[in-house]
């Protein structure tokens, strides 16, 4: 229980440090937060009234402590490019946002695990070899240049796709349609070292005295592979699908520029475009507090999947 | 061939590469890539221009030689940055130990929590993006690293018993840490570093796509894919080269940095030989 609760704590004190050291670096640091706004062409009388309507005559300690206060009722502030709240403009976004890296997830792990598995089931022959050549090179890829060259083949050569763009939820099919080459090129580099992962897993599962004791019963190579290895081996597998998922959040803001669609990560470059540091700086904690979830939410499964893993970590 | 001499062949083969490009285009480049030839623009592959010129009428191998020079310096001095602070913190934890040593782990979990790209787009929201913004920004994701792996290569050099007899002779944990320590662990160091500047010419990459990175007029091969990706229609293989040099790049540093960690572990060179 004093286990859990230190590692609550820690969550809490590791938002709390989030949320600060962002306050410091983008709003302290500058100077004057008006300047940044407006730009260092400004007038001064533009820049006072600026100050006055954002609070920012108040210490610095004040603006942080009204800003964490505001953030944990949904209250952000109001843009300054778009004239409406920051909550409003993440409601908007959230769910494309969430939708392309969760099927990224999914696609990852689907896709890792057949890989895998016919990796390993071919250990040692080419067709293993040339699996772990091509993740070796997956691996290399960038993510954005993969998404190009999708759209080169899938969308303006093939015309399968739409290149870029989105129409919506209320066309589910477009809609769909729209989000099959994004999440794609997400998924298929992190696949490379998922796979990588998996094939690992099960080769050192399969060595083990029981699978040569399933063997020995007679049990086919297909149904030792589905009931007797995958399981066992799934431990690595989910914490570093895990932690993928983080990564995949945050290449969404990549992803999301390259197809141009209207998600979270695409409004935060558009906002530093648009000076609008107040959108910023909220969606950075955002993405951020995303992240260190994700990762809590990894250790924390991965504590009661394997309770070896509570005693003597490193 | 084991496979530890053929990734550093290969390795070293594909860096060595764009090394010399990187180099060479310092003094020499095919065409001078500030000036514009509209009048030459989408040329395809010929004598003059080896593999064609752009939307403004410049030498594609030109721009993708300053894109070497980029790529490659920027992460090379992005992650020399990381890897100084890095170690610096590293070693004083080892040597230091107790709360500072909590302290400074704790630092480095928590830089590692949060990624680089947030770090760039901050830095970009609040002072405007740049080169040093973009270098800051890389440098915080070899930090973190830097700091565990030295501090875990430090503290197995202090329990050697040379450095518990250089304590018992009165020398200073300074002193310790700069003449046994650090040369103990540098071979450790190195190979991270290789390893790291594969990551971190992916993500210069990534920074300069979405105009967070290198601004014009310098040229890197992130900011030839932004272009090309305006012009997919008209002119689709302009996407093809940058993405292949970067691939190129990245799997090469990689591939050297895993095949020098495997020859620094003696139980994998013996398991070879």
């Amino acid at each position: 229980m004093s286990r859990s609760l230190k590692k609550l704590l820690g969550l809490l004190l590791t938002l709390l440090s989030i949320s600060l050291v962002v306050f410091i670096i983008m709003n302290v640091i500058p100077g004057d937060p008006a300047i940044t706004i407006l730009g260092i062409e400004s007038t001064p009388e533009a820049r006072a009234v600026l100050r006055d309507k954002l609070g920012l005559n108040d210490p610095a300690w004040q603006r942080y402590v009204n800003w964490l206060l505001g953030a944990f009722h949904g209250d952000f502030g109001v843009s300054y490019s778009f004239g409406v709240p920051v909550s409003e403009l993440v409601a908007e976004r959230l769910p494309l946002t969430l939708t392309l890296a969760l099927v990224a997830t999914v696609l990852t792990i689907v896709g890792a695990l057949a890989l895998g598995a016919i990796a390993a089931m071919n250990h040692g022959n080419w067709i293993d070899r040339l699996l772990s050549m091509t993740s070796q090179i997956g691996v290399a890829v960038p993510v954005f240049w993969l998404a190009m060259i999708l759209v080169i083949v899938f969308a303006v050569q093939l015309r399968w796709v739409p290149p870029g763009g989105f129409p919506g939820w209320s066309h589910p099919v477009a809609g769909a349609k729209a989000l099959i080459l994004p999440a794609c090129s997400l998924a298929l580099v992190q696949t490379a070292i998922l796979a990588r992962v998996t094939r690992a897993a099960i080769l050192e599962v399969a060595r083990l005295d029981y699978v040569r004791t399933a063997r020995s019963m007679g049990l086919n190579r297909r149904q030792i592979m589905l009931y007797h290895i995958l399981p066992n081996a799934m431990v690595p597998i989910v914490t570093v699908a895990g932690l993928q998922f983080a990564s995949l959040i945050t290449g969404t803001i990549v992803i999301e520029n390259v197809f141009y669609l209207p998600g979270l990560g695409r409004l935060m470059i558009q906002s530093i475009g648009n000076r609008d540091l107040i959108t910023v700086q909220a969606l950075v904690v955002l993405f951020a507090v995303m992240v260190v979830l994700t990762n809590f939410v990894v250790d924390v499964f991965y504590a009661w999947i394997d309770p070896r893993m509570k005693e003597g970590r490193t | 061939m084991s496979s530890i001499r053929f990734n550093i062949c290969i390795g070293g083969a594909l860096v060595a590469v764009m090394s010399v490009a990187a180099l060479l285009s310092v003094v020499w480049t095919p065409y001078d890539h500030t000036v514009l030839n509209v009048a030459n623009k989408f040329a395809g592959p010929s004598g003059s221009y080896w593999l064609g010129t752009d939307q403004l009428g410049r030498d594609q191998f030109t721009l993708l030689m300053i894109g070497a020079r980029t790529s490659i310096s920027m992460a090379i001095l992005a992650v020399g940055l990381g890897a100084i602070a890095g170690t610096c913190l590293g070693v004083a934890a080892a040597a230091i130990g107790g709360l500072v040593e909590d302290a400074i782990m704790r630092l480095a979990d928590f830089t590692i929590a949060f990624p680089a790209i947030l770090v760039a787009i901050m830095l970009a929201a609040a002072y405007g993006p740049s080169l040093s913004t973009t270098i800051i920004a890389i440098a915080s994701i070899s930090l973190p690293t830097f700091t565990r792996v030295s501090r875990a290569a430090a503290r197995q050099v202090w329990t050697q018993e040379y450095t518990v007899a250089a304590r018992a002779g009165g020398r200073s944990l300074s002193a310790i840490t700069w003449n046994h320590v650090l040369p103990n662990i540098q071979a450790v160091l190195l190979v991270q570093a290789t390893i790291d500047i594969a990551t971190a010419i992916l993500a210069e990459a990534a920074l300069s796509y979405l105009g967070l990175g290198v601004q014009p007029p310098d040229q890197s091969w992130g900011r030839m894919l932004a272009d090309a990706q305006t012009l997919i229609y008209l002119a689709p293989s302009l996407a093809i080269l940058p993405g292949l040099c970067m691939v190129a790049s990245v799997m090469g540093f990689a591939l050297l940095g895993d095949g020098l960690r495997d020859l620094n572990d003696p139980k994998l060179r013996n398991e070879t030989r």
